[in-house]
């Protein structure tokens, strides 16, 4: 079965042909797009390195179908700087050492991303962690990992003078 | 995964038709079903795509009350809706304890009813497993059955139901609501997944075709917002499934118990709602030994399936301790760490 999708990622339109409807959004960005910024660990849900922004959500890009995602707007890291500016969240990852090996690291941000613009964790170290808790790192640098979302919070906070 | 078209219908009745034809399976937020099928658990024909149908999407308060809510609904939105989680504190703590914020974003009400067992066995193509392929035997009777069930299952099978969020809700009196190729019914959800008998291995209890559309929370539920928690221990603190849970709403007068609801998570292939535990506290004090008293009762028929009795042990300190916190009451805001039993002081973390 052939399919042709249209969707936006990183604001720009694509159609996509889609040959195999087993192929996920996963491997639409990283096979067929080119985008291979998003990363393929477990393949099941279980580790978050392929997570996306989905119309604005964040969501596993592994068990997400591409045949699904048609009309929708995609977010992958190669979204988030704006020409060599880089996002608030990618900025305090690397300021505060959110990472080792880097594997992890895209999915751990756009996870940052979302978790910030939903808005439930605040500056609560504690839901912090928990709301970054679909994001597994070998590594384990957690510490540098929240401390990084912590900084990031404060700087959007300050940023839209809410003291939240 | 095998191969299979994919079919994206405009209206409930079109997507029934699709799904009633032989090897279709409706996908909602994919979370399991995508999972099961790179497993090769899970192999339909054709993938009948519900997440767009209209008016599925809405929680809805009706006259009466109550509250009707989709089963396109995402858990995070759900567990995020101010109302809602106001009307039914101990739901919204559930499903934000269940999963990853990522696969609460993707996962619908209706997905997280029809999840499958988490049982190794099952997971596995090469094993013996009654549920996936009936008659074949059971190898979790001899092999790793630690997590397996404790209540209401047979040698046939030992699987327990994973949610989370269908413990409250089999506690509160959920109603689910289906659309099939003979027409509309709606079930209790506790009638939505089967015990297995001394033949059959339990499961589902949906018809071929047939789709939840909604599920409904009688107005009565709400009256134990003031007392509700859900109480959920894991092998890690967060991201994993549940080894017990236990749902514990009260409604209280002045130190006494009027009205109690309670139900135990992953001890069954169904969530269990313990109504002989719930007839007992009525009328009690709300003290440590009648709490402990009552676990007692809601665990009185438990075994070991196999090398699981510590699970016994384990749900009724669960239970005990999951009523002795609704009876402090419910916390202002969701605890940091959802339905976690390391929250050493209630509450104060949660308001930090
Ligand atoms: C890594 C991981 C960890 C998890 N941890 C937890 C946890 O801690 N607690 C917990 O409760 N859950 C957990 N889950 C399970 C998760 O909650 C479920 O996968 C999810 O709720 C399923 O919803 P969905 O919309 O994605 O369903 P889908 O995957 O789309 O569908 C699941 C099944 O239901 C059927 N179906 C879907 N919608 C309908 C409908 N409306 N009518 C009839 N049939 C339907 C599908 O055909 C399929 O068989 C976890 C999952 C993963 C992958
Ligand atoms: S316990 Fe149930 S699901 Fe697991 S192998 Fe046995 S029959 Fe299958
Ligand atoms: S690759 Fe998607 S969650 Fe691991
Ligand atoms: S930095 Fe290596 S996995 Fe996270």
């Amino acid at each position: 079965m052939t399919l042709s999708i249209s969707l936006s990622v990183n604001g720009e339109s694509l159609n996509v042909p889609l040959e195999d409807t087993r192929t996920t959004l996963l491997d639409l960005l990283r096979e067929h797009i080119g985008l291979t910024g998003t990363k393929k660990g477990c393949d099941r849900g279980q580790c978050g390195a392929c997570t996306v922004l989905l119309d604005g959500k964040r969501i596993n890009a592994c068990l997400t179908l591409a045949a699904s995602v048609d009309g929708t707007d995609v977010t992958t890291i190669e979204g988030l700087a704006q020409g060599d500016t880089l996002h608030p969240v990618q900025a305090a990852f690397i300021e505060h050492d959110g990472f080792q090996c880097g594997y992890c690291t895209t999915g751990q941000i756009m996870s940052a991303v979302g978790l910030l613009s939903e808005g439930d964790a605040g500056a609560d170290p504690e839901r912090i962690r928990e709301g970054m808790s679909g994001n597994i790192c070998r590594c384990a640098a957690y510490p540098g990992i929240t401390a990084a979302v912590l900084d990031a919070e404060r700087r959007q906070s300050e940023s839209e003078g809410t003291s939240v | 995964m095998n191969r299979f078209d994919y079919i994206r219908p405009g209206s409930v009745a079109e997507a029934v038709a699709a799904a009633s034809e032989p090897g279709a399976a409706y996908l909602a937020g994919g979370t399991n079903l995508l999972d099961l099928m790179k497993i090769g658990v899970a192999a339909p024909d054709k993938v009948i795509d519900i997440t767009r149908l209209p008016g599925l999407d809405r929680i809805d308060w009706l006259e009466d009350a109550s509250v009707r809510i989709g089963a396109m609904v995402r858990n995070a939105e759900l567990a995020r809706n101010t109302a809602f989680s106001a009307a039914f504190p101990a739901i919204s703590e559930a499903l934000l304890s269940g999963a990853s914020p990522q696969l609460r974003n993707a996962a619908t009400v209706g997905g997280n009813l029809m999840q499958e067992t988490r049982c190794a066995y099952f997971q596995d193509p090469l094993s013996r497993c009654n549920r996936r392929a009936p008659g074949s035997g059971c190898d979790a009777l001899e092999g790793h059955n630690r997590s397996h069930a404790v209540l209401g299952w047979t040698p046939s099978c030992i699987a327990t139901h994973p949610s989370d969020f269908c413990v409250p809700l089999a506690a509160l009196g959920a109603i689910v609501e289906i659309e099939g190729p003979d027409g509309s019914r709606e079930i209790d959800l506790a009638a939505l997944h089967e015990l297995p008998g001394s033949e059959s291995a339990g499961g589902i209890a949906l018809k071929h075709g047939e789709m939840i559309t909604a599920l409904r929370l009688p107005a009565e539920a709400t009256s134990f917002a003031g007392h509700s928690r859900y109480l959920k221990l894991r092998e890690r603190t967060s991201f994993a499934f549940a080894l017990v849970s236990a749902a514990a709403m009260l409604s209280m007068e002045q130190g006494t118990i009027t009205e109690a609801r309670i139900a135990l998570g992953a001890v069954a292939a169904r969530p269990w709602h313990a109504t002989d535990a719930e007839t007992f506290l009525k009328g009690k004090k709300a003290e440590a030994e009648v709490f402990a008293e009552a676990a007692g009762i809601a665990l009185k028929e438990a075994s070991p399936s196999g090398d699981n009795a510590f699970k016994i042990t384990l749900a009724t300190r669960v239970l005990t301790r999951a009523l002795t916190l609704a009876a402090k009451g419910t916390p202002d805001r969701v605890p940091a760490l959802p339905a976690s039993v390391f929250m050493s002081s209630e509450g104060a973390t949660a308001n930090a």
